[in-house]
């Protein structure tokens, strides 16, 4: 195809923007899932002042199974119900949001550092490196993930720092194949050249070029696999071997609220399901967003 | 006479060629460099000319050090760099540096161009960061930017701009040797003159010397003081930059003049004549490697390879018409 | 005689979606083209050469949009065509051969089927008759054993070999017109020379028009009967080659003169100060007087029309006109040099 000149593009592409440089911050912004996340980590960070309730205790003088408040037999007092034990279910879900996203996040950090990690060391270095971390990847992809974790958090038993620490060795190998991939070219690019020819020793190289330059692909990755992470939370919860009881998390409110059913009481489930369903899609959006916007070579992830 | 600031011996660089089966196989030899010798002494300018396949870019890797040699050797102030490691290898890397083609993968896009600018004084010496900053103002105005600039990105500046930064890069730590690997075959024409003016003016104040490797006869005899001529590998012909004007003596060296544009429509255009295209350096035709395509070919020449003698002060060719 | 091509008053655009910003990528351009002559339009990356050609071809990119003028093309305006019927003048009448010849050619598709497309398409040639024409048009490119190249694909073929196959096809349909953007910047100097030398054979056989883009005045001095000069958008000087070579009007043109090496002259390089224009912030006057060795002040005020030097020959300068000549720095070289 015909190119333009980089002058020409330059100045096509100038052509959009708006005349008040600060608003430009402004344009593009992902209005629905930034709607949706900022409010969840701000009740996340401010959960105890937040809550109405103690999560954990049941709400005295209140009965058990009460239905959200727009419902026939709710209580003002108890928004969204309580459940079989008399705790309110609004405190639980408002606690629960911070198990979740803390988890979520951490998992997706620790993960994302593994995974990072061993791609540049994979991608840099090459050779046996390359061989053994790239073999040890095809490996931990041939593990069905989901199973892994649980099969972990069972042998090392439930606590929230057990819990990140499994997920981000469950889901590192993401990182690893997207990130060396970036880290072979770059390592072709004139400036890297430059560097070592200058003397640089690899750590330098690394730190100072490779390292930064990756930073946009690593982070567009982690936005796109946190949702992941915090199903894989929630699903450990569910099956009783995530973080601890009595600590409320949302996937354990669901595993609980399950039976439930039987007796009508679908809040218990809905609710935090929902709460899963907002935060994930709101995440998902989110790393599209970003996808799109810091790096054009990422569109076909 | 002081010695050379650069020596190159009889080098040789042979890549192997395989078949990506299992077992590798081998099939043959690339001969990327079969045996050049040239020498660049301080202070001046070695141009290097030659078409796709002439071994110049491997030529410039093996002067880096980013390709180890199959023979032969490479001397910078007589010492040969091949063994180096620890601190004379970083010496060596401290005092030649390398200037690319392309400006715009040149720099480090996330740092900002002081820092480019200032690393090689934090791998090679331990200044202090004030005393960094000093000297990369120095050489920013050196190359004629402005020192406000360090605090910039990459991405703001034109490709000139971009070329000079990599240039004061080059020069800063008191650089001795220069590789500039087609420095502005990517640039506008207008700015070309600029940084033409710039590296000449530059070698006359610093005496950096030069390897000037490029593709377009002219811009390359302009700022070279002598040039080597290269085919599939060899050098066929070297002598002083205007010498090679005036009596370009290897065939495939007047080819190059016949085939480079005029500056006037008038000038006078003599009939090209060779054809044809470089052959394939995996199996370089025997004998003088140039004899398919030479229009003076004799019977001789593709049996015997002629070896590079002096014909007259300072110029000398291979080939077996001298 | 009728001229082949007449561009007149030209305007291309590059509009954002609301139509708030404008790039005037092409402004006011004008030129004439005979049967049979060269053309070489000059200038350097954003001056617009290329979104020229783009316009005549009828190829530009959505965001570009022909505002004003003519283009003027065997009795029609192809400014004025829809697409559908510029696709029939597209390959039929003009051709266009672009700078990578890998992005030509279609990696799928064999030499044959490639060449033979726009004789099959536009002269509605087939059978044995296809063929024929096939083999003569790999002939007239000098493209060894022709009969069996047909057959084979375009990443079994050197840079040099695909550019003369891209020029096959480029005169398979029989034009009248090539367009050539830059088509040797990424050849070997002697194979651009065989390739120029062939384009010029071809030019004398077939008698096709050529307009040449590019930014090395050397292939213009070998190639082409007029020039012209392009700065920002706009023609700055246009002519006979001889003319700009012998006594340049424009600084400009002088300034792309003087920053030419010349084989066997040592002599210093007059360098053009300052940077190549932001299309999207234009001087104020004429777009090169910050860059100006000649520059008046009436030049940072009012920007210059074109001025008729001499016949065809034109200069859009203030000092073209007789009553401000040629300024005693002229070529200042020392001057210049210094930034």
């Amino acid at each position: 195809m015909v190119s333009l000149s980089p002058q020409t593009s330059a100045a096509a592409a100038a052509i959009g923007r708006p005349p008040i440089a600060w608003l430009s911050q402004f344009r593009g912004l992902p209005l629905l899932p930034l709607a949706i996340l900022v409010p969840f980590v701000l009740i996340a960070v401010f959960a105890d002042y937040i809550a109405p309730y103690d999560p954990t205790e049941p709400v005295a003088s209140m009965k058990i199974f009460i239905p959200p408040a727009w419902m026939q037999g709710g209580d003002i007092r108890v928004l969204l119900g309580t459940d079989f034990q008399g705790r309110d279910v609004l405190s639980r879900l408002i606690f629960g949001a911070r198990v979740s996203l803390i988890v979520g996040v951490m998992g997706t950090v620790a993960a994302g550092g593994i995974g990072t990690a061993l791609g540049i060391l994979a991608g840099y270095l090459g050779g046996w490196a390359d061989l053994v971390i790239m073999r040890l990847t095809d490996a931990w992809l041939a593990l069905p993930a989901l199973v892994f974790a649980i099969f972990l958090a069972t042998m090392v038993g439930p606590s929230m720092w057990n819990i990140i620490i499994i997920l981000g060795l469950v889901y590192w190998t993401r990182y690893a194949r997207v990130i060396r991939g970036e880290v072979l070219s770059l390592r072709e690019r004139e400036f890297v050249k430059l560097a070592e020819i200058a003397g640089a020793s690899s750590t330098r190289v690394i730190r100072r070029h490779i390292l930064p330059n990756v930073l946009n692909s690593a982070m567009v990755l982690a936005s796109l696999t946190i949702g992941v992470v915090i199903i894989a939370e929630a699903s450990l919860s569910f099956l009783g071997v995530g973080v601890p009881p009595p600590e409320p998390a949302w996937g354990s409110m669901l595993a609980d609220g399950r039976s439930m059913l039987m007796v009508g009481a679908w809040w218990l489930t809905v609710l935090p399901g929902l709460c899963i369903m907002m935060v994930v899609l709101a995440t998902q959006l989110l790393g599209d967003w970003l996808r799109i916007r810091l790096d054009p070579q990422l569109r076909n992830l | 006479m002081s010695p050379p600031l650069l020596e190159v011996e009889g080098l040789t660089k042979h890549f192997p060629v395989t078949i990506a089966l299992f077992p590798r196989r081998q099939i043959g030899w690339v001969k990327a460099v079969d045996g050049i010798d040239f020498a660049v002494d301080p202070g001046e300018t070695l141009g290097v000319i030659g078409e796709s396949g002439c071994g110049k870019t491997t030529t410039s890797k093996l002067i880096l050090l980013q390709e180890g040699p199959t023979s032969g050797a490479i001397r910078f102030d007589g010492e040969d760099i091949a063994g180096l490691a620890g601190p004379e290898l970083m010496r060596y890397r401290r005092e030649v540096q390398v200037v690319f083609q392309d400006p715009y993968s040149s720099l480090s896009p996330r740092m900002r161009v002081g820092e480019i600018i200032a690393e090689p004084l934090q791998i090679h010496t331990d200044l202090s960061r004030a005393a960094q900053q000093e000297r990369v103002a120095e050489v920013l105005e050196l190359v004629g930017l402005r020192p406000e600039v360090a605090a910039l990105f990459p991405h703001e500046f034109s490709g000139g701009q971009r070329q000079r930064i990599a240039i004061a890069r080059a020069l800063v730590t008191n650089t001795r040797l220069i590789v500039l690997d087609e420095p502005v075959s990517a640039l506008d024409v207008s700015i070309r003159a600029q940084i033409m003016n710039q590296l000449e003016e530059l070698q006359a104040r610093l005496g950096v010397s030069y390897i000037f490797i490029g593709h377009d006869l002219a811009t390359v005899a302009h700022i070279s003081h002598r040039i080597a001529v290269m085919y599939l590998g060899q050098i066929v012909e070297m002598a002083e930059s205007l010498e090679l004007c005036e009596k370009p003596l290897h065939p495939y060296t007047q080819a190059l003049f016949t085939a480079a544009l005029p500056a006037h429509p008038d000038d006078k255009r003599e009939k090209l004549t060779i054809s044809g295209e470089v052959p394939s350096a995996l199996s370089p035709p025997s004998g003088c490697r140039f004899h398919p395509r030479c229009p003076k070919a004799m019977a001789r020449c593709a049996v015997d390879a002629p070896e590079r003698k002096e014909v007259a002060p300072g110029h000398s060719v291979a080939c077996h018409l001298y | 005689m009728q001229p082949l091509l007449e561009v007149t008053n030209l305007e291309t655009h590059y509009v954002s979606f609301g139509g708030a910003r404008v790039i005037k990528a092409v402004d006011d351009v004008s030129f004439t083209l005979n049967e049979g002559e060269t053309l070489g339009i000059v200038g350097e990356s954003g001056c617009g050469k290329t979104t020229t050609c783009l316009s005549i071809v009828g190829l530009l990119p959505p965001a570009a949009r022909i505002v004003g003028g003519r283009i003027e093309f065997a009795g029609k305006d192809l400014a004025q065509l829809s697409q559908s019927e510029m696709r029939r003048v597209r390959g039929a009448q003009i051709a266009m051969i672009l700078q990578d010849p890998m992005a030509s050619l279609n990696p799928l598709f064999s030499i044959y089927t490639q060449v033979a497309e726009p004789a099959y398409y536009h002269r509605s040639i087939r059978g044995r008759s296809l063929r024929q024409r096939v083999r003569q048009l790999l002939d007239a490119v000098r493209i060894p054993s022709p009969a069996q190249r047909m057959r084979e694909y375009p990443h079994q073929m050197s840079g040099g070999m695909r550019q003369r196959i891209v020029g096959a096809i480029a005169l398979a349909g029989g034009p009248r017109l090539i367009v050539a953007d830059e088509p040797t910047t990424n050849l070997d100097v002697t194979i651009q020379a065989q390739y120029l030398d062939l384009l010029k054979e071809l030019q004398q056989e077939t008698g096709v028009a050529v307009i040449f883009v590019t930014h090395n005045l050397g292939i213009v001095a070998r190639m082409c009967d007029k020039l012209a000069v392009m700065y920002a958008g706009k023609i700055v000087e246009a002519g006979a080659v001889r003319d700009l070579f012998n006594s340049p009007q424009h600084p400009y043109t002088k300034g792309l003169l003087g920053s030419m090496p010349k084989l066997g002259s040592k002599e210093k390089l007059f360098a053009i100060p300052g940077q190549p224009p932001d299309l999207a912030s234009l001087p104020s006057g004429c777009a090169f007087h910050p860059r100006c060795t000649e520059a008046m002040p009436r030049c940072s005020i009012e920007e210059p029309g074109e001025i008729r030097v001499g016949g065809e020959w034109r200069a859009r300068c203030w000092r073209a006109e007789p009553q401000y000549g040629q300024s005693a720095k002229g070529l200042d070289v020392a001057a210049a040099v210094g930034s």
